[in-house]
């Protein structure tokens, strides 16, 4: 801790990566070295509020003339349309739902976290950073994730002030409690539904700003191309989904809040709805797509049941803390009744292998043991159809008991009950089962992505005016493996940091008016014209949401939890191919100038195709295991994770090579100056 | 399991639109409502027939953007979304009819998708506390009585699916308004824009084409939330208060 008073002028303590393995070697060509341009410098402690000082402003009466188009209303959208209205910006609000409070953030269960120390347990600005630095595994920038633990507890009193009803103790003051793998406690939640309850609150006071007109909210509506006119953002083009009209929107300033691309894996917690298209396109069009192969794998799902799935359900985390995690001993036993299988024959294989954490081990790590049992044949549940490693098909039981028996004898059922009753029930209304006399079945699932277009300090895309926010952009806190985290990341970017940086670029505006007519907007207009009539000009066989479903199951097997050199290999040249029958096999029926819902899903999994190319590349590069990701080649002689920091402590930012280019991979380089890096263990 | 769907298909907004039946087989007991709907979809699509046009996208029930009545009941037989409600709840032969929302404020735009973005304006009206960001107190400088923050919790679980209007024969959204009224009412912060709120709410609802409240109580029944009926009480309530204070 001696680090907190000075680190700035700042004697790194790492030295930069070299790399020697090149697993990606004829994949992809080396480009320039990335530096942060508008990285802060000086004590740590004073880095935001010195550059809050430093931005330049603009007069209230200026702000009138200049035009934002915020793109996605989830808790980074609708925060910043909130704020940027407020402050008096023209504000142009576009999403894909029919209303901005039905952003996927609304999912999000567990809780925010803010160093408030309210509970006087130790808990500080730089205590919260070093945990999310840590949870990180070091692969994010200290200055941000300072920043994001500073503005924490600003989130917290924002929200409350709007009426967010958060857990409340007697005496009328907030609860909080603790999250994985955390001391103190710093989540603050609203039962099971935190992030409805902020997301509603972020949607209220945009709403507000509707009202007053300083926001325009275009809802059912898709971003299919961002506009850059002489190297700038400069608008968008986006489709009415209602009547098919393709619009063009400019604007001085762009900015993407359009969430994660979980759904690359088909199954995943994400809503049916969230894509990538928004950041892919700006991708082709210049943007730098950073760690594309970081994913947050969660341990507690309800598992696959069948080939119709559509989604997977999330089970909160809180269960771990009382439940207790087997799989039979004997894979004979599988197919047996749980009741069948006495205490004896049971594996509880967290408690055996991690006797100081047991069943409250990190989440990469409950995922990937979860994994490896029914690898071993040890599952339970239903079997069902996957891929298997030689490409072949295989039957697997993808599940692992997690049993409440020991709480229910010790607690009562009545306090089971109390503390997650709503739980048990959503589980028995999913599979049918009573999780109070059966134990629960669950399964690691895709949670969300921490990869995303590579933004510097500002929040702003290498190209200029193109800023993006929340999970849209590659996360703050690196690769992380915590939960409540990217709650606080989504609004503290729309809240606090995008406006305040926003307008160090909006100073120099009102931009050059532009006209619909040039030629780079009618350009952007016209492929996505032509894009669409290439769609529905194929005329093939199969359903967009075939080749989904396809292009799931190879990321799932090569490039989730567990990755290898020959998969990540094999599965690059599985995901061209689909490319190609892609495009000259899709069937999509209806016309371009009516709701059509297939003409939706051909465009999102025709980009989650490039773009799963490019993660499996990512992947194949990073020959180390860090975060939720387990690299065969990189663990330890005991068989754990693994990270390199000597070779890859960077952030891979990768440029679009052309259509039949190679990607260009740009290496932004990680130095701490304050805090060390450490190698994990759970043991 | 052997399944019949009767649907309610209707290409936009400005054409008539008719029941069509539908046979599906292999349903399994596992899949959600939904899902069976996919099933249904890749199978249209495959015959070259257009597929039915559906809202959903959270697929866990908090949302709110499914919107199906079946078999004459908002979201279907269970007290939840009908993203929740799986096909054990059918039996093997049934006849399922499935429309859209009906109420007049919430026009169909195609199949079984309406447009319900009167609940947006119902909100821009007054359903929010005007504080500005960056301009907030400490969070524990308004300390909130344990029971009143419960309370507000229960209700602002609503999630805008809209099946109390659907569901009530008058079409109105009063559990809707009642639920937001409640939640902010019943908080500090609310307490300035009280009852400005509730008469600017109330106005822009009525606007809107929604019917009034006759205390039967189908909204209450259809809410997969389960927000009281006590909230229209509690909108009653203000709305007189403030009638009588002037604002």
């Amino acid at each position: 801790m001696a680090s907190i008073t000075d680190p700035s002028h700042t004697t790194a303590l790492n030295s930069p990566p070299v790399q020697v393995s090149d697993d990606a070697r004829g994949y992809y060509t080396l480009g320039e070295p990335l530096v942060d341009p508008v990285a802060p410098t000086g004590p740590i402690q004073n880095r935001w509020t010195q550059r809050q000082f430093d931005n330049r402003l603009v007069n209230p009466a200026n702000r009138r003339k200049l035009e934002v188009i915020m793109v996605g209303t989830g808790l980074a959208g609708g925060a910043a349309a909130a704020t940027l209205g407020e402050a008096g910006y023209n504000v142009k609000s576009f999403c894909y739902q029919d209303s901005p409070r039905r952003a996927h953030s609304i999912a999000a269960q567990g809780g925010i976290n803010a160093a408030k120390n309210y509970k006087e347990d130790g808990d500080s600005t730089f205590r919260l950073f070093y945990d999310t630095v840590k949870g990180g595994d070091y692969r994010s920038r200290e200055s941000n994730v300072y920043r994001l633990a500073e503005v924490s507890a600003n989130i917290i009193d924002q929200c409350v002030a709007q009426g967010v009803p958060f857990a409340r103790e007697y005496g009328g003051l907030l609860d909080n409690r603790s999250f994985g793998g955390v001391q103190v406690s710093r989540t603050f939640y609203a039962r099971g539904q935190t992030g409805q309850q902020l997301l509603i609150g972020a949607y209220q006071a945009m709403e507000r700003q509707v009202a007053a007109g300083t926001v325009k909210q275009y809802t059912r509506h898709e971003m299919l191309e961002v506009v850059i006119v002489e190297g700038k953002a400069r608008g968008i083009i986006a489709r009415d989904m209602v009547t098919g009209e393709v619009e063009t929107h400019l604007a001085d300033v762009v900015v993407l809040a359009t969430g994660g691309y979980g759904n690359v894996f088909f199954l995943s917690t994400n809503a049916m709805g969230s894509n990538v298209t928004a950041a892919w396109r700006a991708h082709r069009k210049g943007a730098y797509m950073a760690n594309p192969c970081y994913t947050q794998i969660h341990p507690t799902c309800i598992p696959v049941t069948g080939d119709h799935q559509s989604k997977l359900t999330l089970m909160s985390e809180s269960l771990r803390n009382d439940g207790r995690i087997w799989v039979p001993k004997n894979a004979a036993d599988c197919e047996k009744h749980p009741s069948e299988i006495p205490e004896e024959d049971r594996d509880y294989y967290l408690e055996r292998i991690y006797p100081s954490f047991g069943n409250l081990v990190p989440r990469d790590i409950a995922s990937r043991q979860a994994k490896n049992m029914c690898d071993e044949g040890r599952g339970v549940g239903p079997a069902v159809k996957e891929l298997a490693e030689d490409g072949t098909e295989r039957w697997v039981r993808r599940g692992v008991y997690l049993d409440f028996a020991d709480a229910i004898a010790r607690m009562g059922r009545a306090t089971v009950e109390t503390k997650y009753g709503n739980l048990f029930d959503m589980y028995a209304r999913i599979t049918g089962e009573d999780p109070y006399s059966t134990p629960m079945r669950i399964y690691p699932a895709v949670h969300y992505v921490m990869g995303g277009l590579w933004v510097d300090y500002h929040l702003q895309s290498n190209i200029p005016g193109l800023f993006v926010t929340g999970e849209a952009n590659f996360s703050d806190h690196g690769a992380n493996r915590l939960g409540a985290s990217a709650l606080m990341q989504g609004l503290a970017d729309g809240y606090f940091v995008l406006p305040n940086t926003i307008r160090d670029y909006l100073a120099d505006g009102p931009f050059e008016k532009l006209d619909e007519s040039h030629p780079d907007v009618v350009a952007a207009k016209a492929d996505v014209e032509h894009r669409i009539a290439t769609f529905l000009s194929i005329n093939g066989t199969r359903s967009a949401d075939s080749y989904h479903k396809e292009l799931g199951r190879i990321m799932w097997e090569y490039c989730g939890m567990e990755r290898s050199e020959a998969g990540l290999k094999k599965a690059i040249g599985m995901i061209q191919e689909l490319k190609k029958d892609f495009w000259s096999n899709l069937k999509v029926l209806g016309t371009a100038d009516s709701l059509n819902q297939s003409l939706e899903k051909a465009g999102r999994t025709a980009d989650f195709i490039e773009l799963g190319e490019l993660m499996c590349i990512d992947a194949l590069n990073r020959r180390e295991s860090c975060g939720g990701h387990f690299r065969a080649e990189s663990q330890t002689e005991d068989g754990e994770a693994l990270r390199h920091d000597d070779e890859f402590a960077y952030v891979a930012a990768w440029e679009w090579g052309g259509e039949d280019g190679q990607p260009v991979l740009h290496k932004e380089d990680l130095i701490y100056t304050a805090i060390e890096m450490k190698q994990r263990s759970y043991k | 399991m052997r399944i019949t769907l009767n649907i309610w298909r209707q290409p936009n907004a400005a054409s008539a639109g008719a029941m069509h039946a539908y046979e599906l087989d292999e349903i399994s007991e596992d899949m959600s409502f939904l899902e069976m709907l996919d099933v249904l979809n890749e199978n249209l699509n495959e015959q070259g027939e257009d597929p039915v046009a559906f809202d959903s996208d959270c697929r866990e029930g908090i949302c709110g953007t499914c919107s199906l009545m079946i078999n004459g009941e908002a979201h279907g037989p269970e007290v939840t979304t009908t993203c929740q409600l799986h096909m054990r709840s059918f039996k093997d032969g049934d006849t399922i009819t499935i429309e859209p929302w009906r109420a007049e404020a919430f026009p169909v735009l195609k199949d079984l998708i309406v447009d319900r973005s009167a609940f947006d304006r119902i909100i821009q009206a007054g359903g929010y506390i005007s504080v500005n960001t960056g301009s907030a107190p400490d969070a524990h400088a308004a300390p909130v009585e344990k029971k009143k923050a419960d309370r507000a919790f229960d209700v602002a679980t609503c999630i805008s699916c809209g099946a109390c209007v659907a569901a009530c024969p008058n079409g109105s959204a009063s559990l809707f308004l009642g639920a937001k009224i409640t939640h902010l009412g019943e908080l500090p912060q609310g307490q300035p824009e009280r009852y400005s709120r509730v008469v600017d709410m109330v106005a822009q609802h009525d606007h809107e084409g929604f019917g009034g409240c006759t205390n039967i109580g189908e909204c209450t029944a259809a809410c997969p939330k389960e927000i009281p009926l006590d909230v229209i009480s509690q909108l009653n309530k203000d709305l007189r208060t403030a009638l009588k204070q002037g604002r």
